[in-house]
């Protein structure tokens, strides 16, 4: 019976702690999906950014943790305001294959100047004495990184759904997502809105990238080997949701963990039928708009 | 009075007529292909993996450029039907022709199950649907090590000559020209299905589902139907290559596959039946000068094309080429051109 709990336990832990990692990259994606529409496959190359952008800053230019991180984050968000001046704002609304070739393309891009410049080797993390080791606590040891990784997506998870439901930028978002033309005919700057957006997309899926570095390994193919990942928490959670996403990342990140615990020859093989499933019961999603 | 509207209908009649009829032009592939033996000789192994590729993308282009079924997971069907063949040749059954006829069989199965199932859904949820069959069935491929090899692979595939008499030599000649005949019957297949009117069919339904609906058209079936043929072809074409390179790996059946399958259909053009043929050659070609030179960077640089290709040459290389023709010529409205699609409609 204490070996049934305390299985439990660690199974809960550590599936939450994935499902942080994925719903700090994820909900950038649903939003922006959501918003414009658009079929970005290359959300994952953002979070990989902030993961490489991390470990240089850190090993090159010896700067502290938490530095490093907010250096990680601001870099990312300016090279994702770029792209999307650059490269998105043409697509927005059109075909749809164009922006699976050109996000494609992206993901490309990435693999081979990530090779170019850090090898092919996984990029480790050495996070700051305080966030590392063990916690007691009663009668279990957690470690210290993984609480702290939980810690942090239900901060960053409270204060978005604070800033979606009670600010006005929440609320232009809010508009945009339900009814686009409405929103621009009743004056909203929906241009700004979706750079803005953007960026906070790219920032979080950064964040995300650097802080999950030891669940989700920096390799140059980060943004093609767990781009399943990505679209299965965005479509199963529903496109334009905050919500949605975090329920999806829960539910991926605890099978994924309970799976690999308790039958691993089986795999992944039963998030890609649950996926299936849910799809099938709710096509948009279990937040998605009707 | 009665004679404006039989004009009309007579050059209606002439004009899907002549829609099917074989083009000069529409030789070249094959003039190409059959020159290509004899001036390539020492490239035929690749020639041949380009050659089954193309009847790869042709499947993709009948649910894509036709049905407008946008997939991210036609490896699943390529990489049953890669395993299908594979699986017979190592365990004692090498006779290709019949590999290929099972391959198609259970590749066609495999989509008539999940396209029964999947295709009630549409946009970003199909994407979806059809990128996880595939994941579940590479994962399954992974996992059943004793039938397929896991992530090594299946080995110790054993082929059997053509008609007992032609073996697949080391040089490739064999291969060549095996693809090239099946590539043959598999262009010939899906050519006179897209003018068919079952085709026309698919074409509405790609352009305006709910008039395809309003019309009473069987919709679902027809994409079904679409789907499961196009899964047979992606089936025959993975036990191609099983056959020429006596070899299935995992990557048959990975998303990396269906991703530039994607691509290479896209850089030629989708849904006019010869962007097939243009995409898959250049970008196999490419991929194999390049990655001689660096393999890593490839990745980089087709990147970098892709987004160009997206942003100077929208419709692929044929959409180029139409652009082209425009520009020389004036544009006659009284020239059918059902053929292009027109994604670009507002939802």
């Amino acid at each position: 019976m204490d070996d049934l709990l305390s299985a439990a336990i660690s199974i809960a832990f550590h599936g939450l702690a994935l499902a942080m990692v994925l719903y700090l990259i994820s909900v950038g994606l649903s939003v922006t999906m959501g918003l414009m529409g658009f079929v970005n496959l290359a959300h994952g190359a953002f979070a990989m950014a902030g993961g490489y952008a991390l470990t240089t800053l850190m090993s090159h230019f010896q700067l502290p943790f938490g530095v490093a991180l907010v250096g990680a984050i601001i870099i990312v968000v300016l090279a994702s305001l770029l792209l999307e001046r650059l490269l998105y704002r043409r697509l927005y609304g059109g075909d749809e294959l164009d922006q699976v070739l050109m996000t494609m393309g992206l993901i490309f891009m990435t693999v081979g100047a990530a090779t170019y410049f850090w090898g092919p080797v996984a990029q480790p993390i050495h996070p700051p004495e305080l966030i590392s080791g063990q916690i007691h606590l009663g009668s279990r040891d957690f470690p210290t990184y993984r609480s702290f990784l939980i810690l942090c997506g239900v901060v960053l998870v409270t204060f978005l759904w604070l800033a979606l439901e009670r600010t006005r930028f929440g609320a232009k978002v809010r508009a945009a997502v339900d009814n686009l033309r409405m929103a621009q005919s009743v004056g909203i700057n929906t241009s700004q809105l979706f750079a803005l957006t953007f960026a906070l997309g790219s920032g979080l899926a950064a964040l995300g990238g650097a802080l999950g570095a030891d669940l989700l390994p920096i390799v140059p193919g980060y943004a093609l080997g767990n781009l399943v990942y990505f679209l299965i928490v965005v479509s199963v959670g529903g496109l334009g949701s905050i919500r949605g996403p975090f329920v999806a990342a829960f539910l991926v990140g605890t099978a994924d963990t309970a799976f690999k615990y308790i039958a691993p020859e089986l795999g992944a093989f039963f998030i890609y039928a649950l996926t299936m499933a849910i799809l099938l019961w709710r096509p948009r999603g279990l937040f998605g708009h009707a | 009075m009665a004679s404006a509207p039989d004009i009309a209908s007579d050059t209606m009649l002439d004009a899907f007529a002549h829609r099917h009829r074989l083009r000069p032009f529409e030789a070249l592939p094959w003039l190409i292909a059959i020159a290509a033996f004899f001036v390539f000789p020492d490239y035929l192994a690749l020639g041949a993996q380009i050659l089954a590729t193309i009847l790869f993308a042709l499947s993709l282009d009948l649910v894509l450029g036709y049905a407008g079924i946008v997939t991210l997971g036609h490896a699943a069907f390529f990489g049953t039907g890669a395993y299908t063949a594979g699986i017979l040749a190592a365990n004692g059954w090498g006779e290709p022709i019949s590999g290929l006829i099972a391959a198609g069989a259970a590749a066609g199965a495999v989509g008539f199950a999940t396209g029964a199932i999947i295709l009630r859904t549409t946009g970003l949820t199909l994407l979806m649907q059809t990128l996880v069959v595939a994941a579940m069935l590479s994962e399954l491929a992974n996992k059943a090590t004793r039938i397929t090899g896991g992530a090594d692979g299946l080995q110790g595939m054993d082929v059997w000559p053509i008609f007992g008499a032609f073996r697949f030599d080391l040089f490739g000649r064999t291969a060549y020209l095996y693809c090239a005949a099946v590539l043959l019957i598999g262009w010939l297949v899906v050519r006179s299905i897209v003018y068919s009117p079952f085709g026309r069919s698919l074409t509405g339904i790609r352009e305006n589902v709910l008039r395809m609906h309003a019309v009473g058209a069987p919709v679902r079936r027809r994409k079904l139907i679409a789907y499961t043929i196009s899964a047979a072809l992606a089936g025959v074409s993975g036990a191609l290559i099983a056959q020429t390179a006596q070899f299935v790996g995992l990557g048959a059946l990975g998303l990396e596959r269906s991703g530039t399958l994607l691509i290479m259909l896209i850089i030629g053009g989708v849904g006019q039946l010869y962007g097939a043929f243009i995409g898959v050659t250049i970008y196999m070609i490419a991929q194999d000068r390049f990655s001689t030179i660096d393999p890593v960077y490839w990745y980089f640089w087709i990147g970098l094309f892709m987004i160009f290709m997206v942003i100077f040459a929208r419709g692929g290389v044929l959409g180029l080429i139409e652009r082209v023709r425009q520009q020389i010529r004036k544009p006659s409205w009284n020239k059918p051109s059902w053929n292009k699609p027109s994604w670009n409609k507002p939802s």
